[in-house]
């Protein structure tokens, strides 16, 4: 038998074997530095490592080719998102090296497990096969499994990460279920057509609106498997536990790019993919979204935990990006990416306000605890003040014209009641954001409270994303215009 | 598609399933029984049983090591077919056996230096 050696070019996955390279070489060497020095070195190596993909990831804008067996896609779409991503977990690098400096926890596996997870969340923007895709969906989520518990003297943090474990794991499962049902109804797991194979947008455009029973059956537990990781109602269980108990600036990652990687997944293979059915798979994703704007706004009214409430104010917006997926046309799809790139900067932000005021034991996480913030802490108070204006959505800040776009979106494309349910939605939200800033600034409290964390790095985190949220908000075009040059997807 | 062709899967699931609950019901009814002590004490594989796992705690050590194993077996489990395979691969296949064992060797300097290896008591 003649072996015919694949053409391999590693050039389509650089980003994400660059971040693998740097993870491992990061493990290797902490493993010769004796214990008790600073490791300052280690997020040093991580940022640079981060650098390095952003680059080639950038490199790649223009391109639009299936490589790797017809495995991954190099396109704009992919592009947006993985620099997206990549800038996301260099600010939870910077925030974790002062969140974990001079504890025993300062270990070269909390950054190496970011960069797998990060490598992971890149893949699964590119990945053009549904074997690829839970491959990517795997990759970050054990990472993410590992970093929730990563407290390991503390209960909570090993309790939400058995959860998140036995529930991820679960979704898993019908996701797997999903993709063999797929492969059952269409013989392939492969998008698109080409290479000998008609892939499944292939088989859509052939095969009669009758024989798509079956391959209905699988979309569906597909959205399962992806609903869990965005969080959506009916599958959000996990999300307040694995929040709160997460180290804070591990919470904000996981809202900003877990978010990011598995909605982009969803656009690539709904409204490109699978845009023939969308009868069928839209209805289920309405359903979803309208439940998961509701029920993530009503819950948040009550939470007297600030990481709980910022991780029901997440479920709100995965509903509201849903919003712009079932809109299902061009606007729709660069304002769903406008939307998660700007809303991963601000709940970054928020969650660095959370993670200097908690601290390495994660004190003073209660609402109570803010009590005349904005007396002891004008800046910090300020910041927290911007994001929280910006995820209710008011004008001058990034989160207002993210909403705007997907709710036009909806609109343009009819389902302008879905765009008032949002509406609504944002209206209850902004009632325990707004929570939020009358407790800063108006109660009185004398206890003064004090950062735990007073580090540099830390709080140019904070201002880094303060200023993205708001000159996002002011200037949006630029945005916005990458954004829509992004919906361009290898098809 | 339609789910006719799975129909004798189905059947196939329910018959195996009916067999199995049948024959151990049957056995269990009209088999003989004659039981000593040596015929009732677990089977480990020719060694007298020290009680059973809910007796006894052992370190949660040999897990490690158990994980550690399994880990390092499966790089042999890939280096044979390889080495069958080697003529047809070539330069190819050696590269990327290359790059696997490069990971592996990451792994394994890893797991040496922050004692992985070590027994302490």
């Amino acid at each position: 038998m003649e072996f015919e050696a694949p053409a391999v070019q590693l050039g389509a996955i650089g980003p994400e074997i660059a971040l693998v390279t740097t993870a491992l070489l990061l493990l290797i060497v902490d493993a010769f530095i004796p214990e008790g020095e600073e490791r300052w070195y280690l997020a040093v190596l991580a940022t640079i490592g981060f650098g390095v993909a952003i680059i080639l990831a950038a490199n790649q804008w223009g391109e639009r080719e299936l490589q790797l067996a017809r495995m991954v896609a190099v396109d704009n779409f992919a592009t947006f998102v993985k620099t997206s991503v990549a800038v996301f977990a260099v600010l939870t690098v910077w925030l974790s090296r002062d969140y974990l400096k001079r504890s025993e926890d300062e270990e070269s596996e909390f950054y190496a497990l970011l960069l797998f997870a990060a490598a992971g969340m890149m893949l699964m923007a590119s990945a053009a096969d549904l074997i690829m895709v839970f491959l990517a969906l795997e990759i970050f989520s054990i990472s993410l499994y590992v970093l929730v518990g990563f407290r390991r003297r503390s209960l909570a943090s090993q309790e939400s990460a058995m959860k998140y474990f036995l529930l991820g794991a679960f979704s898993s499962a019908f996701f797997l279920m999903g993709i063999a049902l797929v492969y059952g109804a269409t013989g392939t797991t492969n998008f698109y057509p080409g290479g000998g194979g008609e892939g499944i947008a292939g088989y859509l455009v052939s095969s009669a609106a009758s024989d798509v029973d079956l391959l209905v059956l699988g979309v569906g537990l597909l959205i399962v498997g992806l609903g869990f990781k965005i969080a959506a109602v009916p599958f959000h269980m996990w999300t307040p536990d694995a929040y709160q108990g997460a180290p804070s600036p591990i919470t904000g990652f996981m809202a900003a790019g877990t978010k990011f990687a598995a909605v982009a997944t969803m656009l690539r293979l709904f409204v490109v993919v699978l845009y023939p059915l969308r009868a069928d798979w839209r209805p289920i994703l309405i359903a979803v979204a309208i439940a998961t704007m509701l029920l993530g706004s009503v819950l948040a009214v009550i939470q007297e935990d600030v990481k709980r409430l910022l991780a029901y104010s997440s479920i709100a917006h995965a509903g509201f990006v849903l919003t712009g997926l079932i809109a299902a046309n061009d606007r729709g799809l660069s304002g769903s990416l406008f939307y998660l790139a700007t809303y991963g900067l601000t709940v970054l932000g928020a969650f660095a306000v959370v993670t200097v005021l908690a601290g390495r034991k994660e004190r003073n996480v209660t609402l109570a605890s803010y009590r005349g913030l904005f007396y002891e802490r004008p800046l910090l108070a300020g910041a927290l003040t911007l994001f929280m204006l910006s995820l209710a959505g008011v004008p001058l800040t990034s989160g207002f014209v993210g909403k705007f776009l997907v709710f036009g979106a909806a609109i343009q494309a009819g389902y302008w009641w879905l765009a008032v349910i949002g509406m609504l939605a944002s209206v209850i939200a902004t009632f325990f954001y707004l929570r939020v800033l009358v407790v800063m600034y108006m109660q009185e409290d004398d206890r003064g409270l004090q950062p735990a964390i007073t580090g540099r790095l830390a709080n140019s985190v904070v201002g880094l994303t303060a200023a993205a949220t708001l000159v996002l908000g002011i200037v949006w075009g630029p945005l916005i215009d990458l954004a829509e040059r992004a919906t361009v997807f290898f098809a | 598609m339609t789910l006719d062709s799975y129909v004798p899967i189905l059947f196939l699931i329910v018959l195996s399933t009916l067999f199995a609950v049948a024959s151990i019901w049957v056995s269990s009814r009209i088999g003989p029984r004659a039981p000593t002590p040596a015929k009732l004490t677990p089977y480990e594989s020719g060694i007298v049983p020290e009680g059973g796992i809910e007796k006894q705690r052992f370190p949660v050590k040999f897990y490690l090591v158990a994980m550690l194993f399994i880990i390092f077996d499966i790089e042999t489990v890939f280096l044979y077919p390889w080495a069958v395979a080697y003529d047809n691969l070539k330069l190819f296949g050696l590269i990327e056996m290359g790059v696997f064992i490069a990971i592996l060797l990451a792994a394994y300097v890893y797991v040496w230096r922050r004692g992985g290896l070590e027994w302490v008591d």
